[in-house]
């Protein structure tokens, strides 16, 4: 028994981000530059705040639209999340799964799409942060993978857009797994001299930015998105301060040497396509 | 270690003093049956103890601060021992190992995680949580060993990669992810022994071989079971609940397929035979070598890449 119970309490770490979906109303506050917005207008922008340039998170089905032009298709979404450790934490994994496929008429959080940017043929990986928060379980791995594999076989670049917290705690081993699968898979596509281009947005964390969000032939991100391998509270807790303003956001990659660029969402499309000129002629 | 978190051990450590006190009386003070009977007696609790350990309790005995490290197995195993230091870019990480060794009367390279011995060494290592110059190192001398030639050993057993502002600064998941990619294509035999805790990321980085083995009581993980508890229970006190749910033991890995094999343990963990383990898993890596003796470079990539391409569990 100690003498002393200890009374002080925890340090208070900085609350995350609120989710910057844009809720259903007429206006809608920025969370950069807290000017209310109107909300009609925010969809004429790309989500980007028209006064500070704040970009507001936008699900994975936005992402495809803005990426693509017309006229693309769906690969491999029949796959589905299996429960291999039976995981059951406060809640079974499979009433969770269960819980999102029903909320986003969705099997898993990864599309794949074969089409064209600017009329260069691609495959697209796309990460959907709505599901489950964007983890990484067996089937975004092996979607991914596939994806790798398919961009070999009909000789295309690939780029995946990354928004993940991470891999998915309740596939276990198998997740962590995942990283080494897809890492081996774009070893093959560097081999093969195909591109591949890295998009992370915001939140890219954890072992998806330690596997294939960091491995692109170029690594572009959007301003201001959150992307690192320990999440920030982890950081905090661990070191026992608060974090520097702007700490793991895309200007500080970066400023660090870890990006090749920081690029609006507006320009992105243009960009990679510039790209891919380049690199897949 | 906590005597608390401990406490299925403290029968034992109760016995094993018990038998070193009456081991110190001079022959013939009729001690020898009492002796007798407590050997005897330690074998039989210690099966009994380590029969049934939950998988929490092998969490502890994997992060036992007696357990063998890397430069034990070196020590053990090996002759000619050099290690090598530095990343050639920004610094030099104790928390990693590396260097080259004879083993069976070949050289190869060994690279490990380090933990640490004693509060001073364990600081200075930084309790095998490496930083990404460690990372940098370890990929630097498995480039070493490619261009040479020769086998690369990794023994893993790190918390996890550490979480510093210093560390994301200079790109702890670039050079994480950069090991991965990179032992993929390596050119040579890769070999890898979770010796103790296999931490997330941290340990994968060090993880991607051709033979992928693990100590009985050394546990393999997507994430420890204190920040799983937190995130998921939101209740750190939940550990036991979360070490089980997570799937994290050596037959678990087995039956999962991570693993190639599972070496065993003396009946009371690794620290209490050191020179037994070193000797199965000195055994278990020669025969695995053996194997991967005659592959091309071309198969051996191929190998890993078959092996982690199964990994997974999905339908459709």
């Amino acid at each position: 028994m100690p003498w002393f119970k200890k009374t002080k309490k925890p340090k208070p770490v900085r609350s995350e981000r609120p989710r910057s979906k844009v809720p259903e109303g007429l206006w809608v506050k920025c969370e950069g530059c807290k000017e209310v917005i109107y909300s009609k207008e925010l969809e004429r922008s790309a989500k980007i705040c028209p006064k500070c340039g704040y970009h507001f998170r936008i699900d994975a089905m936005e992402r495809i639209s803005s990426l693509l032009d017309e006229g693309y298709e769906e690969l491999y979404d029949d796959i589905r999340p299996a429960d291999p450790l039976a995981f059951k934490d406060t809640k079974a994994y499979r009433d969770r799964l269960k819980a999102y496929q029903r909320k986003l008429d969705l099997y898993d959080g990864l599309f794949v799409l074969k089409g064209s940017v600017e009329k260069s043929p691609v495959i697209l990986a796309v990460m959907n942060y709505q599901f489950m928060g964007g983890s990484m379980g067996s089937v975004v791995g092996e979607k991914i993978t596939l994806a790798a594999e398919a961009a070999l076989e009909q000789q295309r670049p690939l780029i995946i857009v990354s928004a993940s917290g991470g891999a998915r705690m309740q596939e276990g081993i198998l997740s962590l797994m995942q990283m080494g699968k897809i890492s081996a898979a774009l070893a093959k596509l560097r081999r093969a001299h195909l591109p591949y281009i890295s998009i992370l947005t915001d939140p890219t964390t954890g072992g998806v930015t330690a596997s294939f969000a960091m491995l692109g032939d170029l690594n572009i991100a959007e301003p201001g998105a959150l992307i690192g391998f320990a999440g920030p509270r982890v950081i905090e807790q661990t070191i026992r301060q608060s974090l520097p303003e702007g700490f793991q956001r895309s200007e500080f990659l970066l400023a660090k040497g870890f990006l090749d660029m920081v690029v609006p969402r507006t320009e992105m499309k243009s960009t990679v396509a510039r790209c891919l000129r380049h690199l897949a002629a | 270690m906590s005597t608390e978190e401990n406490s299925f051990e403290a029968p034992l450590v109760e016995l094993r003093r018990r038998i070193e006190e009456l081991e110190g009386y001079p022959e013939g003070s009729g001690h020898r049956q009492e002796l007798e009977q407590l050997h005897h007696s330690l074998k039989k609790t210690t099966k009994e103890i380590f029969g049934r350990l939950t998988p929490w309790q092998k969490t502890l005995v994997a992060r036992h601060f007696d357990r063998p490290y890397t430069l034990d197995y070196v020590q053990h195993l090996t002759t000619d021992w050099q290690e090598i230091h530095g990343d050639r870019a920004f610094g030099e990480d104790p928390s990693v190992v590396a260097g080259l060794a004879t083993f069976r009367g070949k050289s190869v390279a060994i690279i490990g995680h380090q933990k640490g011995r004693g509060t001073k060494e364990r600081i200075h290592r930084n309790f095998g949580q490496p930083r990404p110059e460690g990372y940098r190192k370890a990929l630097r001398v498995m480039r070493l060993a490619e261009r040479f030639r020769l086998p690369v050993i990794t023994l893993i057993d790190t918390p996890g990669a550490y979480p510093g502002i210093g560390a994301e600064e200079r790109g702890q998941a670039e050079a994480i992810a950069r090991n991965l990619i990179e032992m993929a294509d390596l050119e040579v035999p890769i070999v890898a022994v979770i010796t103790g805790e296999g931490g997330s990321g941290g340990a994968l980085a060090l993880g991607v071989g051709n033979r992928v083995y693990m100590l009985e009581y050394s546990i393999y993980s997507v994430i420890s079971p204190e920040g799983c508890a937190a995130i998921l229970w939101k209740d750190q006190t939940k550990k036991s609940e979360a070490a089980r749910a997570l799937k994290l033991t050596a037959p678990d890995l087995r039956q999962l397929g991570v693993v190639d094999g599972v070496i065993a343990e003396p009946p009371g963990g690794a620290h209490t035979d050191i020179e037994t383990v070193c000797r199965d898993v000195g055994e278990t890596i020669a025969k695995a070598l053996q194997e991967l003796e005659g592959m091309s470079a071309e198969e051996l990539i191929a190998d890993r890449y078959r092996k982690f391409r199964a990994l997974g569990a999905f339908a459709g």
